[in-house]
């Protein structure tokens, strides 16, 4: 079965090759491991696009191939990272904790160490009381199911609700973009136990290890390319076999997918909790690699985003929300990092931080008019012609 | 006018004064006591003597008798003397006003005729300094004058100083002041003053009581102010079979939710009646200062890592009388039922408390329901704003079923909009009535613009248009932010529209809110007129409902779909306006409205100005519900509203007001 799936998805090979490729060669070049062409932190902002591709590949399985345009998929991505980082963060804090109270003469009690743990963690939102959604902090296997059952349950009981009330459309986007206001705002509150607008930070430290960070960015780096890799291979075999059929066709034409006998609820649930789940990966990923996670992070602004990386790069086309992703994420990290020289026109100068915006919106504006394929309908374009000049 | 003066004459004395000032200063060379006198200065030698010891204690039958001898110009006398400006000539121990010359001689004025006596040299004088405590004695004894000056602005000002500071010692004055009171403004908050200090200061119990029940009900802060000391009380612990002869309130039990058994101990042990609880710090000391040999009470320190460990240890040296021994449960029982805890009123009269207590109870079952009322006010308010920024896309989603993510921007544009006219017309007025028509014109035009180059490609797409407007939003965004900065402008309301209408203490609207109200019901009823009575209207259902059949009729589809997109930008851009008022006007204002108007639009019923009424009220009622109840907290209140409005379309998919049949479409 595996054979032939592959066999007759002859990009899903060409794409995990050139990932491991990338990989392997990022890797060589990088200062953890001698040559030093590729700095840290560029490391690291591959490793996150590599996060954000995860998370648009997911963006596409529930947009491009089942027609639902989820504005809220961030949210869960945002809750992954919350839930890795209440791990990193526990622990990390422990350590410190355990140095400086091994340094009384009493030697601490379990209760001292916890109490202390807590006052230094919720000390800035006025607490010092663990709150209940850090009953498991201690436990790095729990929080790491949590990171995909988290969102997994949140998508389940969303899409529940909102599939079985028929909200379709554009009704459904708005109400996906309310929800991840709303668990933003739920997030921002320092009573609710995630440290208000703090956020969770010093992720980027793992507990316990003694490494520099050029090469724990290395670690992260793979990690995140095995996680796209398992991930886009998963979605490419979820969409080739039978199931992929039933959720085109629901994007095509709802109402005669149900009408054939399939229960078409059942379907967009399926696929809007597995992506939730994998964004769930993706932000656990991608967190630790940032360093710090707040409330901001899932205003509703960056789901709009991801569907635009994902519109950008050609929805329907797995590679095509790959390349939408990086392309876009990179460019807009280039120009608003600085780095972008300016262009004087001698009157005015055109600074790419101020400029970058207007131009993704406007290029954004005319891809959807005038390029509904995006960046991906070229690769379709070109391999269009060398089959037909290949059958001809 | 050519005899040598051996004194300076006093410098602002006019020709007409100058003459006996001149003689009195030559028969003062002559004759060194001058015998002047008039009722004043009588009253003033006899008493002298308590006046030259300026003493707080003794001074009392001094103010007293000047304040009760009904002389004119006492209050000047007073003034003076407060003020450290009354002086005593040495030679006759008279008294006088006095002002420094330039010379640094002083120059004496008499306190009967108000006539300049003549400059004197300080050595001839002694300064009565009256000490902060007499100061305040005189002030006091001023006020009865203040209250009946002839000038209102004084009156209101000692009317004011007394009910900041009210003292038992100011109501009878301020009871004599009532009568001869003609201002009927400054008579009612003399006489509202008198009625809540009797409450408060007046030595018949009757009187306080029959005041208390006769305000009970008022809404007013003062009058909650003034009846809550009285009933102020404090917590007294007493054996238990004590005899309390006390005015009580309760009987605390510990345990209770008054007072938990915790805190109960803890006043025992603050009142030196038990032992102070061991604490785990408390403990942990011990166990340091009691190291033996890195052994504490025979165990090895390592073995203190756990609370029993330590516990068990602590209990070792207490036998062992190096410690307190722990105070136990049992400890803290028996203490507690020794004792009695008592809260007392401070105030001794139960009378008294009683009728204070009922009266602040009834006005707080008033204040409760006003504030109800402000409640309703508010969420009307925020409702008023919600249906403000909503109504536009009533037209554009609602009515055309176009998602225009660019909606908030519109709005952002009518608030710069407003800022730019602000900038080119001074008169906050004229700038306002010159901003709306502006406003509407430029986010028209805009909203025209984005219907011919973007939307009308998109009709049968919603979902793209969805992501096209929303490109369109980030660039607006940005484009705001390159021109007009990050910082928040002001958009300043004129004056009339500050301040507001306060109808008593709890409830009171701000007139900016009222506007708001008024606008929105405008745009209702424009929103109606245009959709029913106007050839557009009619024209636009038509459209909406089935293109080509309004084709074939003869409509324009492209141009109605061009107006009425336009007609919905343009209120969107009024709408900033307003909302500019009294938000900050920044270039990310628009996104904070998108998803709310969004939701009202959908809570409301698709394609119907009523359902998105009912909506805005909804969420507007609903949010400030939340925020009653836990109003600490407006960003609970929006999450709470948000997954209210997820749920609420669980039950009602269409929206309250869902269109049925051909209308309904899909």
């Amino acid at each position: 079965m595996n054979r032939s799936f592959i066999a007759r998805n002859p990009s899903v090979l060409v794409f995990l090759s050139l990932l491991a490729l990338f990989t392997i060669m990022v890797t060589v070049l990088s200062e953890g491991f001698g040559i030093g062409i590729v700095s840290t932190s560029f490391v690291k902002t591959l490793g996150k696009t590599l996060c954000l591709c995860l998370i648009a590949v997911a963006m596409d399985l529930i947009w491009g191939y089942t027609g639902i345009l989820s504005l809220g998929h961030f949210a869960f991505f945002g809750l992954g990272g919350y839930m890795i980082g209440i791990w990193l963060m526990y622990e990390r804090t422990r350590q410190i904790v355990a140095t400086s109270l091994s340094e009384g003469i009493l030697p601490p009690t379990p209760e001292e160490t916890e109490a202390a743990i807590a006052n230094q963690i919720f000390g800035v939102v006025g607490s010092s009381e663990f709150p209940i959604v850090w009953a498991f902090s201690n436990s790095l296997v729990v929080q790491l199911i949590l990171v995909v059952l988290v969102p997994g349950v949140f998508a389940l009981i969303f899409g529940w609700l909102a599939f079985r009330s028929r909200v379709t459309g554009v009704y459904l986007s708005i109400l996906t973009q309310a929800m991840t206001l709303g668990l933003s705002l739920y997030l921002f509150q320092n009573a609710n136990g995630f440290r208000g607008n703090n956020g969770l930070s010093g992720l980027q430290n793992l507990p316990g290890v003694t490494a520099p960070q050029s090469v724990v960015s290395l670690w992260f780096f793979w990690a995140s390319a095995v996680a796209l890799g398992l991930g886009y291979l998963l979605t490419a075999w979820v969409v080739s076999g039978k199931f992929g059929s039933v959720i085109r066709g629901i994007r095509d034409n709802e109402t005669r997918v149900r009408f054939l006998g399939y229960s078409v609820e059942s379907y967009k649930l399926a696929v809007f909790t597995l992506t939730a789940c994998i964004s769930g990966i993706a932000g656990a990923l991608y967190y630790p690699q940032a360093g710090i996670i707040n409330p901001a992070e899932l205003a509703p602004i960056a789901s709009i985003y991801l569907a635009v990386w994902v519109a950008i790069g050609g929805r329907g086309r797995l590679y095509g929300a790959v390349i939408g992703t990086a392309f876009v994420s990179l460019v807009s990290s280039w120009s608003t990092g600085g780095q972008a020289p300016d262009i004087s026109l001698g009157f005015y100068t055109i600074r790419w931080v101020d400029w970058w915006l207007v131009l993704l919106g406007l290029s954004f504006v005319l891809v959807t008019l005038f390029a509904p394929g995006g960046i991906g309908a070229i690769f379709d374009h070109l391999s269009r012609q060398s089959n037909g000049r290949g059958t001809s | 006018m050519s005899v040598p003066s051996p004194l300076p004459i006093p410098e602002s004395s006019p020709m007409k004064t100058m003459f006996p000032a001149l003689l009195a200063a030559l028969l003062l060379l002559f004759q060194p006591v001058v015998a002047q006198s008039g009722p004043v200065q009588d009253l003033l030698q006899s008493q002298r003597a308590l006046i030259e010891e300026s003493s707080r204690r003794t001074i009392g039958p001094a103010i007293d008798a000047l304040a009760d001898s009904g002389l004119p110009q006492v209050q000047s006398v007073l003034q003076a003397w407060r003020s450290k400006d009354m002086w005593q000539r040495k030679p006759d121990g008279h008294f006088f006003a006095a002002t420094k010359n330039a010379d640094g001689t002083y120059g004496l004025t008499d306190f009967e005729t108000g006539e300049a006596v003549g400059a004197y040299p300080k050595s001839e004088l002694a300064q009565i300094k009256p000490n902060s405590g007499i100061r305040a004695l005189i002030a006091t004894a001023l006020v009865k004058f203040q209250l009946t000056d002839p000038d209102r602005a004084l009156r209101a000002a000692a009317l004011a100083s007394i009910s900041r500071d009210p003292e038992g010692s100011l109501l009878s004055p301020l009871r004599t002041s009532i009568d001869s009171e003609d201002d009927p403004d400054l008579r009612a908050r003399k006489i509202r003053l008198e009625r809540l200090m009797t409450m408060s200061f007046d030595t018949d119990n009757g009187a306080r009581v029959a005041a208390i029940e006769e305000m009970a009900g008022d809404l007013g802060v003062d009058f909650r102010a003034t009846l809550n000391p009285i009933l102020t009380t404090r917590i007294m612990i007493v054996a238990k079979d004590d005899i309390l002869d006390e005015n009580i309130a309760a009987d605390l039990a510990p345990g209770s939710e008054m007072l938990s058994r915790e805190a109960a101990y803890a006043l025992l042990v603050a009142a030196d009646r038990a032992r102070p609880v061991v604490t785990g710090d408390d403990r942990d000391a011990a166990l340091e200062a009691n190291i033996l040999g890195g052994r504490i009470a025979g165990k090895p320190i390592a073995q203190m890592n756990t609370e029993t460990a330590r516990d068990e240890a602590y209990e070792a040296l207490a036998e062992a009388s190096l410690a307190p021994a722990f105070v136990t449960s049992q400890d803290i029982d028996a203490a507690l039922s020794d004792h009695r805890f008592v809260e007392v009123y401070l105030e001794p009269s139960s009378d008294v408390t009683d009728a204070a207590k009922a009266a602040l109870e009834i006005s707080e079952a008033w204040v409760a329901a006003n504030q109800a009322v402000d409640l309703g006010l508010d969420a009307l308010s925020l409702a008023s704003i919600y249906f403000l920024a909503a109504i536009g896309l009533a037209i554009t989603f609602g009515v055309m079923g176009v998602i225009n993510m660019a909606h908030g921007e519109f709005i952002m544009m009518g608030a710069y909009t407003g800022f730019v006219v602000q900038q080119l017309i001074p008169n906050h007025t004229v700038s306002l009535f010159v901003a709306i028509p502006s406003a509407f014109v430029v986010t028209f035009l805009a909203g025209v613009a984005l219907e011919r180059l973007v939307i009308r490609w998109l009709y049968h797409r919603p979902l793209e248009t969805l992501l096209a407007t929303f490109g369109v939003s980030i660039a607006l965004q940005q484009l705001a932010k390159n021109i007009f900065g990050t910082q928040a402008r002001p958009l300043t309301s004129p004056g009339w529209l500050d301040g507001a209408w306060v109808i008593n203490d709890v409830v009171a609207i701000s007139y900016i809110r009222i506007a708001i109200f008024a606008l929105a019901l405008m745009f209702l009823c424009l929103f109606l007129f245009i959709m029913k009575r106007t050839r557009l209207g009619l024209e636009t259902r038509a459209v909406t409902q089935n293109p080509r059949m309004a084709a074939s009729m003869g409509i324009n589809p492209g141009r109605v779909n061009m107006l009425t997109f336009g007609l919905g930008s343009g209120i969107a851009g009024i709408a900033g306006v307003a909302i500019g008022l009294f938000a900050k006007v920044t270039s990310e204002m628009g996104g904070g409205y998108i998803v709310q108007s969004f939701m009202t639009v959908v809570v409301g019923g698709v394609g119907n100005i009523w359902g998105t009424l009912t909506g805005a009220l909804m969420i507007g009622g609903f949010q400030k519900g939340v925020e009653w109840l836990n109003p600490s907290n407006t960003l609970a209140a929006q999450t709470y509203m948000i997954f209210f409005i997820i749920i609420f379309i669980q039950f009602r998919p269409r929206g309250i007001i869902a269109l049925r049949g051909r209308a309904a479409g899909d």
